[in-house]
């Protein structure tokens, strides 16, 4: 459904600054999947997403959407691509069932048809209170409810979502979510979205793309990624110092043990299977007679992969994603800015 | 292949970006377009009728002015009623405001990303700039009919067919216009303020080197010389002349010339510029 070639991205800014935006993204995402694109901010996400549906133009590199290449034949990809953007696609001054309707008659439903799929999305997104409103009058999360309803409303082969649940309130987002799937499972869509909340790429994404600074650092199931570059930690906690040293020297012999960090009478291990390690870790405990106090199982979140992987958090770097190479070296300012950092 | 866009000098961008096989029909979208922006106007309908009174102020204030002041040198050359040589002006007028500052809503969708959402759809690009300017042209009508009516009993004349050919070269220069505009918010994006800087330049001398709201053969010759190189003076005339029931003659085929003329650059430019827009 979407290929991509060294997908490159860069955005001319000042005479003496190009932003590297996207440094080379080699994508293959197959018919039916359902992927999520995590990554700080400015780590590209955006960008790429407004490659893939023909919105800008790539630097280099290539991209098929939907069997079509999206500089040489972006009118074909269109009509096959659903797009939520990361801003509010709704006219300000439209009501919400209007722009809903439009949105529908513009990918080609006919006019009942589009009425009847707008007051579907209206009930399933819980916009019925709002339908004669104003969108400036919505709020924020009523506003993205709206917009990826009008996302949905021609139930596209490709659905692109820009951060779909950004401001959505817990139970609007669950929402949002079993509508998606069900209109996936209904329609046979193909799903690629972004998203800060790691705990929704988690459970919802079967495909996990990691993206940081404009490239693919990491790319499987939540799972695999989780078990290969994280593990689950353990802590456990003894009586005494004494008991912490017996307990670190124990859990070395635990499947698949490593950094085992000892700190006065706290000892934490990473471990194949924590969940089966931990009271392997206690009767063994038991035998050597170390009185045990507290005992943890952390399983690993997405976070804890990015921390692998970059040695920064996810939930530390909002903020600091900034692919600039700025003029900073002695007055040589130019032509120099295509040597990547 | 399209044929649509071929002959364009802008085929090497818009052509590839418009070649359907199973095609769009341009006047659906067109349609479609027009009507999305029509609806929030529609579902207003204060600013309807507000917009609709508007140029009749304009027309109540200025008009008895323009009769105390020219007398009928004006309207002579038009079988001596200055109404008749000053209604098409004001149609012209309104149409210029409307059109010309329609890019700055699109200032708005920018931010928004309602710009976007309409870029990703399959709509056909000439649709958006089209439709756009077109939704102008729909209160404008109206406000033809209404101000033909009031102007009737103070001896204005109407000629249906003239007025009706009238209201589409209107139609056909806003066209154009609106695209520019377009084109001018695009192209300003970033610094919003400008838009306005810049709309607000043009147009007033545009404006006023049309002969729109006084003769020009009042004015120094430099000024006759220089309207002659501006597309609105050709239109104003032409207006005055298809409000006359003249239809056939030169003025009229040169304000068709100066619309199409128009259009078919606001058109190139626009598409032009939308194309880059989302960078
Ligand atoms: N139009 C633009 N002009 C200049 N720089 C841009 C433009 N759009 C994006 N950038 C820069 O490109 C980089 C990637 O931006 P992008 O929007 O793709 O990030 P993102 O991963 O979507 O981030 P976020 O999570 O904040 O949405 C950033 O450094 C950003 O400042
Ligand atoms: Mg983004």
């Amino acid at each position: 459904m979407i290929r991509t070639r060294s997908l490159t991205k860069d955005f001319v800014v000042s005479r003496s600054s190009t932003v590297h935006a996207v440094r080379g993204i080699s994508l293959e995402i197959d018919a039916g999947e359902l992927v999520a694109v995590l990554g700080p901010n400015g780590a590209g996400k955006t960008t790429t997403m407004r490659m893939l549906t023909t919105l800008i133009a790539p630097t280099s590199g290539t991209a098929t959407v939907a069997g079509h290449d999206v500089v040489a034949e972006p009118a074909q990809v269109r009509r096959q691509i659903g797009y939520v953007g990361q801003g509010n696609g709704a006219g300000h001054t439209q009501r919400v069932r209007d722009e809903l309707y439009s949105q529908g008659v513009i990918y080609g439903l006919d006019r009942r048809a589009a009425r009847q799929r707008a007051g579907e999305l209206i009930e399933a997104l819980e916009l019925t209170e709002l339908t004669g409103r104003k969108v400036a009058d919505l709020s924020g999360g009523q506003r993205r409810r709206l917009d990826v309803a009008m996302g949905l409303v021609h139930a596209p082969p490709l659905l692109v979502l820009d951060e779909p649940s950004t401001g959505l309130d817990p139970q609007n987002r669950a929402n949002l979510w079993q509508h998606i799937l069900r209109m996936r499972a209904e329609y046979e869509m193909t799903i690629v979205l972004t998203t800060h909340y790691l705990d929704e790429a988690d459970s919802m994404a079967e495909r996990v793309v990691v993206v940081d600074h404009g490239e693919v650092i990491a790319d499987d199931t939540p799972e695999v990624l989780k078990a290969k570059l994280a593990g689950d930690r353990i802590v456990v906690t003894a009586a005494d110092t004494e008991g912490a040293r017996r307990l670190a020297r124990l859990s070395e012999h635990l499947p698949e043990a490593r950094d085992i960090v000892l700190d006065g009478a706290r000892v934490e291990a990473r471990v194949s299977d924590g969940p089966g390690s931990l009271p392997e870790l206690m009767r063994e405990a038991q035998d050597a007679g170390v009185r045990v106090t507290t005992a943890q199982v952390h399983r690993p979140t997405l976070d804890d992969v990015f921390l692998n992987l970059t040695g920064r958090s996810l939930r530390e770097t909002e903020g600091n994603g900034e692919n600039t190479d700025g003029e900073n070296s002695d007055g040589a300012n130019t032509d120099t800015q295509e040597a990547a950092a | 292949m399209s044929t649509l866009t071929e002959t364009a000098p802008i085929s090497t961008t818009a052509g590839t970006h418009d070649s359907q096989p199973a095609r769009r029909s341009l006047l659906r979208d067109t349609g479609i377009v027009m009507f999305r922006e029509l609806r929030p106007v529609l579902r207003d309908p204060f600013s309807l009728i507000f917009g609709m009174i508007q140029p009749l102020v304009f027309l109540g204030l200025f008009g008895p002015w323009l009769v105390g002041s020219l007398g009928d040198q004006a309207g002579d050359a038009f079988g001596g009623s200055v109404w008749q040589w000053f209604v098409p002006a004001i149609l012209v007028m309104t149409a210029l405001f409307g059109t010309s500052t329609t890019g700055a809503n699109l200032l708005f969708e920018f931010q928004t990303g309602a710009h976007e959402r309409m870029m990703v759809t399959p709509l056909s690009r000439p649709s958006l700039l089209i439709g756009r300017s077109l939704k102008e042209m729909v209160p404008l009508a109206g406000q033809a009919v209404i101000i033909v009516a009031v102007m009737i009993p103070f001896g204005f004349q109407l000629y249906p067919v003239g007025a009706l050919a009238g209201l589409v070269m209107l139609a056909v220069f806003g066209v154009g216009l609106g695209s520019l505009s377009y084109a001018l918010a695009i192209a300003v994006r970033k610094q919003e303020w400008m838009f306005w800087a810049v709309q607000q330049t043009l147009i007033f001398p545009l404006m006023i080197l049309s002969g729109m709201l006084l003769p020009l053969e009042t004015g120094p010759a430099w000024m006759q010389a220089v309207a002659k190189f501006n597309p609105l003076a050709y239109v104003v005339d032409a207006e005055r002349a298809l409000f006359n029931g003249e239809l056939a003659s030169s003025t009229v085929a040169w304000g068709w010339l100066a619309a199409l003329a128009t259009a078919a650059i606001g058109l190139a430019v626009g598409i032009r510029a939308m194309l880059r827009s989302a960078d």
